[in-house]
């Protein structure tokens, strides 16, 4: 074990009264909430509940509530983040009851889901939370026994001391809640976890199974109508003047009002405000730019051309200007990528009720701090009148970031003094998004005596240009002169954060630019990249953000499962490798022709993310991560033509499906790192991997996303 | 607005809407039965997949007014004890990321097995490729509906 000190926030272990979270509001919902009902644990119903601190309770029949507290978006959570806490208290998996946490900063830090941080952020709070506890509960014991605690044992929620008596932590919760929070705690050894590490379920299985309301969606209240927003139809376009006559005679309108240049209708279905909204008859006048795809990309690319300067440069290492003078070749490509949309399955939808004595809001958001702030600040009201739940989500993938929806339906329900479930159609979903920017990136690398010596990126991106550490990836480090440069466009298309912002795209640049250079110097594309590693080990470029060994290891059991290169007939590989958000993976794409042209068939990946909390959920988020990379560099597609989105549902906007998605073999480093994160690293190597599997089987290089509108590539 | 009678899961019910509401909304908001899920209202995602008469089809398109006696059965009403083949499997391979498309996928992987027990992977590839999962669960719900086949 290792000796911690607790260096919790100490408000989050405030003792708050049984009452308060515990007790009797649970019911009965465990029965569904861990087990299949098939074989319900033996417990009889609890009478009461002991909140040891904020993440936990322990009730009078052994059973255990851990809270998870991180919003659910599908990156498994809600299950895995109270595992780890379960795991530090030493309680059986089968005891504990999970409930979603509604916003507590006062008792939890970092209440978001984003960046894939949940795991790698919460790992030692939570950790800390299951420990403290049990540390309590032993120190309960030893009072009771009147004995010195280092002499106790515990496992799976039982107290043993060395002559063999027993206590459980139900027969001491209560007084392990009223003890004094200890100064130091000790950790498991990570060689010695039960739960962490091994394959549980989703705590939400049962609900998702029988369609039991879980999201946002889901909501209703009493008195709660429905809204329906009509916005304005491009991009640089403002509300000019509006009639609602038609959509007051629709069965179920029961108001409409206009906000922000918008206009929302409300009625007591979804159905009649969807109505309602399309019998809207409004005008609407220019306000700022009309921007088309064609003028973007005419922009990007004058962009990729100018000159660099200390401005643009986001990381300079060496000259690489007089190293290109000096290379025997120089090797300069430019790659391409639209738009795209989040399509989140569950569309932007969120419930509020605005009165005067206090705000409350429900539903899908990927950031309730955040939100809060932005809505307290908008109301003029102070955040401690505002309460955020936080209902399962229906995928995130960055656009629920952005709490323009909980505003929405905060100023509706401000505006009618009702409450308000603000719902998106997918065409409001699709054309009021906030999108991955278009973004273009030119490569160029200096080549003497067929060895790389020098690398320069440039981006030209709409809107956002790549973060400060992203500049220090791979092949950062590798070589004394390397530079990348960042160039923008603003536009009034809203922007920000798609699943693996900025690497989504730049993997795919750089990996399959490698894999020309390996072809142009005939160089196998691992050798080159394990090369270059070794040239960031020796410190040949100031260092970068990422470890080489960690890198070379991924790079070396991708091979090895895939079988790489080993003449399979009929079969063409390509090779990608990756670092982001913490964690290494390295991926071969497996095609096969099909119709003279290339279908991809396999993908074989490799991820070194410390330890992996519940594999089985792992698996699941990691070919996930996998199948979107491909789907959406394979079909993604977006674009504008005077501000107005040329997609707004599934009929004109291709997401892949079954048929084309291939078998993802997934393969982890085995490791007692702490975990990094997993919900975004295996999407950015996707695409470059069957690029490259691609130009194997045709000979073609790809330099644009979508693929398929190149027409070599299998539709 | 007018009345019709319509048979969920067995249990008639007496509605009072417009003719044109899509059962998908008079399932969720009229009845409250919200597991049939919205993701696009025009027959592409499968999100709001129903059985009609036991047939998978997309509720979001299908105007109460066209249902007649036909009965319906949706993801609450597939078995009584969430044991069904399809559920059973969707546990075992604990299938969903979000879950949010998973009412329509077992909805329509229901469906499918009544009509071709022992589906080839094409026969399953092409008879779910109507049901997006924007989370990419394709493998396991290969995976799942493989091991359902062999337990209806
Ligand atoms: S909501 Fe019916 S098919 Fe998408
Ligand atoms: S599990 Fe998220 S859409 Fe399928």
């Amino acid at each position: 074990m290792t000796l911690i000190k607790t260096k919790h926030n100490r408000r989050s272990f405030l003792k708050v009264s049984a009452a308060s979270t515990g007790g009797l509001m649970i019911g009965f919902s465990w029965v569904v909430s861990c087990n299949p009902v098939s074989e319900v644990t033996e417990h009889k119903p609890p009478s009461e509940w002991f909140d040891i601190n904020a993440f936990l309770s322990i009730a009078d029949n052994g059973q255990v509530t851990v809270m998870s507290p991180n919003p659910e978006i599908g990156q498994n959570v809600k299950t895995s983040m109270p595992m780890i806490v379960a795991e530090e208290l030493d309680v059986n998996w089968e005891d504990v009851i999970v409930k979603q946490a509604a916003l507590n900063t006062d008792a939890f830090t970092r209440q978001v889901a984003g960046g894939s941080q949940s795991i790698r952020k919460g790992w030692n709070g939570l950790r800390m939370a299951g420990a403290t506890a049990r540390k309590m509960l032993v120190n309960a014991a030893a009072k009771q026994w009147n004995v010195n605690p280092d002499v106790l044992k515990t496992e799976n929620g039982v107290i043993t001391r060395p002559d063999g008596k027993k206590l459980s932590y139900a027969e001491v919760a209560s007084s392990a809640a009223g003890m004094e929070i200890p100064d130091e705690v000790e950790l498991k050894d990570p060689e010695n976890f039960k739960i962490v590490g091994t394959s549980r379920g989703n705590v939400d299985i049962e609900s998702i199974i029988t369609g039991k309301p879980l999201f946002g969606i889901d909501t209703k209240r009493e008195g709660m109508q429905y809204a329906v927003v009509l916005r304005p139809p491009a991009f640089g376009m403002k509300l000019k003047s509006f009639d609602d006559t038609k959509t007051k005679t629709i069965n179920g309108v029961s108001q409409v009002v206009e906000f922000d240049n918008k206009i929302a209708v409300l009625a007591n279905s979804t159905w009649a405000a969807m109505k309602g909204q399309k019998a809207l008859e409004a005008k609407w006048q220019t306000d700022g730019n009309l921007e088309d795809s064609d003028f973007h990309d005419r922009t990007l690319l004058a962009l990729l051309n100018k000159k660099a300067d200390t401005d643009s440069h986001a990381r300079k290492d060496g000259e690489v200007e007089n190293k290109f003078k000096e290379a025997d070749e120089i090797v300069e490509r430019t790659y391409e990528a639209p738009f795209l949309p989040h399509n989140c399955l569950e569309p932007m939808n969120f419930f509020a009720d605005v009165t005067d004595e206090k705000i409350d809001l429900y539903g899908p958001i990927q950031t309730p701090a955040g939100t809060r702030r932005r809505i307290a600040k908008e109301f003029e009201r102070d955040e401690s009148e505002i309460s955020v739940g936080m209902s399962r989500m229906g995928g995130g993938f960055g656009r629920r970031l952005y709490g323009d929806f909980a505003v929405e339906a905060a100023k509706i329900s401000d505006k009618i003094r009702k409450p308000v479930q603000v719902m998106f159609s997918r065409e409001n979903d699709m054309t009021a998004g906030i999108y991955r920017p278009a973004t273009k990136y030119k490569i160029k690398a200096g080549l003497k005596e067929g060895k790389i010596t020098s690398y320069q990126l440039i981006e030209a991106a709409i809107n956002n240009n790549m973060y400060g550490r992203l500049p220090n990836n791979f092949p950062a480090g590798a070589l004394a002169d390397y530079q990348v440069d960042n160039h923008r466009y603003e536009s009034n298309i809203s922007t920000g954060a798609w699943r693996a912002p900025y690497t989504n795209f730049l993997a795919f640049a750089e990996q399959t630019f490698l894999d020309e250079i390996a072809t142009l110097t005939n160089t196998d594309p691992l050798e080159l990249r394990i090369q270059l590693l070794k040239q960031a080990k020796k410190g040949v470029g100031p260092e970068g953000n990422y470890d080489p060994d960690k890198f070379i290891g991924v790079i070396k059991l991708a091979a090895d499962k895939a079988g790489w290169r080993k003449n399979k007939d009929g079969i063409f590989q390509g090779f990608s490798a990756y670092y982001s958000h913490n964690t290494y993976v390295a991926e071969v794409a497996e095609v096969i022709m099909e119709k003279n042209r290339p279908k991809v068939t396999k993908m074989t990946v490799a991820i070194d993310c410390g330890i992996v909390v519940n594999p089985i959920a792992a698996i699941n988020q990691a070919k996930g991560g996998v199948i979107d990379g491909i789907g959406h560099a394979m079909y993604g597609d977006f674009g504008f033509t005077q501000g107005t989105p040329h997609a707004s549902n599934f009929d004109r906007y291709r997401l892949i499906r079954m048929p084309e998605a291939p078998e993802v073999d997934i393969h982890f480093v085995e490791s007692f790192n702490a975990p990094t994160g997993l919900g975004e690293p295996t999407l950015p190597p996707a695409g470059g991997a069957l690029a490259n599997a691609i130009y194997a089987a045709t000979g073609k290089r790809l330099y644009k996303q979508p693929f398929i509108k190149q027409d070599f590539v299998l539709e | 607005m007018a009345l019709f009678n319509i048979t969920v899961n067995g249990s008639s019910h007496e509605i009072d809407v417009d003719p044109d509401t899509p059962i998908l909304w008079v399932l969720r908001d009229h009845l409250h039965l919200v597991g049939t899920k919205y993701g696009c209202g025009i027959a592409q995602c499968g999100a709001c997949t129903v059985h009609l008469n036991g047939a998978a089809v997309r509720s979001c398109s299908i105007p109460v007014n066209n249902i007649g006696n036909n009965k319906i059965t949706t993801i609450e009403g597939l078995s009584e004890k969430a044991n069904h083949a399809v559920q059973n499997a969707w546990r075992e391979h604990d299938v969903p990321q979000c879950g949010y498309c998973q009412a329509g996928q077992i909805m329509n992987a229901t469906a499918l097995l009544s009509q071709n027990p022992n589906p080839s992977d094409q026969d399953i590839e092409n008879g779910m490729s109507g049901n997006i999962c924007r989370c990419c669960t394709y493998n396991k719900i290969k995976a799942a509906i493989k091991t359902a086949a062999k337990n209806v």
